[in-house]
């Protein structure tokens, strides 16, 4: 229950609550009391040092691969007929099976005040697969603008190490803001606002049909991000992050956080996207030994990636037991 | 400072004045972020209420001549009806359409709707009903409505024929000629004309075609003398043999009393396009308006 309480609150913009000290089983804090200067400065370095050296970013790799292989699916549907998967990101047939994206089809039911029976079939299909996989896994997994800003943001984070630029932060507030703005815009104007500046749905759609002046705009999105604040769009704005954040709170699939080993460096907090969510490694944060990342997690991989003492690890809930 | 004085307890300690500077400088950028954003997208409504979004729209778009709101809310952009258009009719419009981004829409004179799928197939692929699965057969299409737009520059009007290639040899352009190849659509540039008589908007006419083999198919079943034969021809003229026609080539008096011919579009006209896209002159003599259909001619 607190699971699902605290990863809404943190889809809509709330900090992380910490817990206090008796909310923390006493083994808990007996591993933080035992990490007080049992670690130095050079021991953190070298467990680092040999994680850093002794392995790869296996999940983006894998990650990367899947994200491509999904959109190119699409493109080699359209081109060579094979009719596998028919359609754009914003609503496809996978072999002849209606899919909906979520997103799209609630701003499409809003504008339009009816929904058909194939629209239907697709939305269910697509919720309950998103469940199985863990919402937000699609804009990290899925979404062609999740990998472009990934690759600018490399040169955001070289400009700002270099101090030529600032990173300027939002109020994460502003996207439950503009999630209900969008849903109120749909339902009142009765057209689909969001869809005419959806990054997603304008490079889905260029990359099968062809690209269009529309990838303008998504050049802008991409340079502010890149100039002034880093990973602005799916942090700060995105409506179809936070449908399938909150889908994501129903899922089993999640990155679950060991407090055992962890050295609370914060290099996870560093490389995350939604770093709120990694609250819970800072020291004296986390409610339990084993916690589970809330759901505003993208599920990306990337802390479990980088983190030297394997303290982030994919879960799914409830398999691990039967296993 | 203040803050140091207090105890530590659970109660929101005051911020200190930097930490308030910026915080309330993260608010105004946030705000400034939410009007920038949201100021965007509803750009988008200029090119609606301009009504330069407005397009002739695959069979069975849910709109009015002049309004294609319902048309551009159930629509999801997602461009299946593009994919399974067997002459590629279907393109999906940019962002100079604002609301209408993604949203489907022909350009006929480059490559109008023939209706060469037989069975609607975008109305099919449709996930939405953006495109209404009220709709059977092509002439239940209300797409638009030709007219003759420059009968000065049509050859039938000049009494003048056509050879060649109907739109030259460039043409990227598709139909689907029955009598060369039933199932697949070829390309125009490959299939020249030799006309006494330029008709050829009438000749490619969807409809017209229908009509003339759902004709043939009557005579044929009569000829048989098989009564179910002939019954289930008159069903089919119920249904999916047009009832009305659509174009035909019509005698006219010239000032000085010469006989000239000329298309004349009739009730059955659904607007597909064909006869401007097929139109030899340039530019075309022959045009589908859109602010009108067969439906809402008589007021």
């Amino acid at each position: 229950m607190r699971y699902i309480r605290d990863s809404l609150s943190q889809i809509f913009g709330n900090k992380p609550r910490r817990p206090s000290k008796e909310e923390q089983p006493s083994e808990l804090l007996e591993i933080y009391q035992g990490k007080k200067g049992n670690l130095s400065k050079a021991d953190v370095e070298a467990v680092r040092h040999e994680h850093h050296t002794g392995c790869c970013n296996k999940w983006q790799r894998r990650r990367w691969i899947t994200l491509i292989l999904v959109n190119v699916l699409f493109v080699v549907s359209y081109y060579f007929d094979v009719q596998l998967l028919e359609g754009a990101l914003t609503a496809s047939r996978f072999v002849g099976f209606h899919m909906a994206d979520l997103n799209s089809a609630l701003q499409v039911a809003l504008a339009y005040k009816h929904i058909v029976l194939n629209l239907v079939i697709g939305t269910v299909t697509v919720f309950i697969m998103w469940i199985l996989l863990g919402g937000r896994t699609f804009c990290s997994w899925v979404c062609p603008y999740h990998l472009l800003a990934e690759w600018t943001e490399y040169l955001h984070l070289w400009l700002v190490k270099k101090k030529l630029i600032k990173n300027h932060t939002f109020n994460r507030k502003v996207r439950g803001v503009f999630y209900v703005i969008f849903a109120l815009l749909a339902l009142i104007s009765g057209y689909t606002v969001f869809e005419t500046i959806s990054p997603t749905g304008i490079l889905s759609r260029a990359l099968i049909y062809g690209p269009g002046v529309a990838l303008i705009w998504v050049g802008a999105l991409l340079l502010f991000e890149v100039f002034y604040s880093r990973r602005a769009w799916c942090r700060y704005v995105c409506p179809i992050g936070v449908t399938y954040g909150v889908v994501g709170v129903l899922s089993p699939l999640r990155v679950k956080y060991n407090a055992e080993a962890c050295h609370h460096e914060g290099d996870c907090r560093k490389i995350c996207m939604v770093p709120h969510v990694l609250d819970l490694t800072v020291r004296g944060a986390a409610y339990d030994i084993n916690q589970d990342v809330g759901a505003d997690c993208t599920r990306c991989g990337m802390c479990v990636d980088v983190c030297p003492t394997g303290s982030l690890t994919y879960e799914i809930k409830g398999l691990s037991k039967l296993l | 400072m203040s803050d140091m004085t207090t105890k530590k307890s659970k109660a929101k300690r005051p911020l200190s004045p930097k930490r308030k500077e910026q915080s309330r400088r993260e608010f105004l950028r946030s705000s400034v972020l939410t009007v920038g954003v949201v100021g965007v997208s509803l750009l988008g409504i200029i090119p609606v209420v301009q009504g330069t979004s407005i397009r002739l729209r695959p069979p069975g778009a849910i709109k009015t001549p002049f309004d294609e709101q319902e048309f551009f809310a159930s629509c999801i952009k997602c461009g299946q009806c593009v994919q399974v258009c067997p002459v590629n009719a279907i393109k999906l419009a940019d962002i100079e359409d604002g609301f209408g981004i993604g949203v489907p829409y022909i350009d006929a004179r480059a490559q109008a709707c023939d209706f060469s799928c037989d069975g609607l197939q975008c109305v099919l692929a449709c996930p939405t009903g953006a495109l209404t699965h009220h709709l059977d057969y092509p002439a239940d299409t209300r797409m638009g409505f030709a007219r003759l737009a420059r009968p000065r520059a049509c050859l039938a009007v000049q009494g003048k024929g056509f050879k060649g290639q109907a739109r030259g040899p460039d043409y990227e352009g598709l139909l689907r000629y029955d009598e060369v190849d039933r199932w697949n659509p070829i390309s125009v540039a490959d299939h020249p004309y030799d006309l006494e008589l330029c008709d050829l908007c009438v000749r490619q006419c969807p409809i017209e075609i229908r009509i003339t083999q759902c004709a043939e198919k009557a005579k044929q079943a009569e000829a048989s003398g098989d009564s179910g034969k002939v019954a289930r021809v008159a069903e089919q003229h119920g249904n999916e043999c047009p009832p009305k026609h659509a174009i035909a080539l019509e005698p006219f008096e010239l000032p000085n009393g010469e006989t000239r011919m000329k298309p004349v579009i009739k009730e059955g006209c659904v607007g597909c396009g064909v006869c401007e896209m097929i139109c030899p002159v340039e530019s075309a003599a022959i045009v589908v308006d859109l602010d009108k259909t067969t439906d809402t001619l008589g007021g």
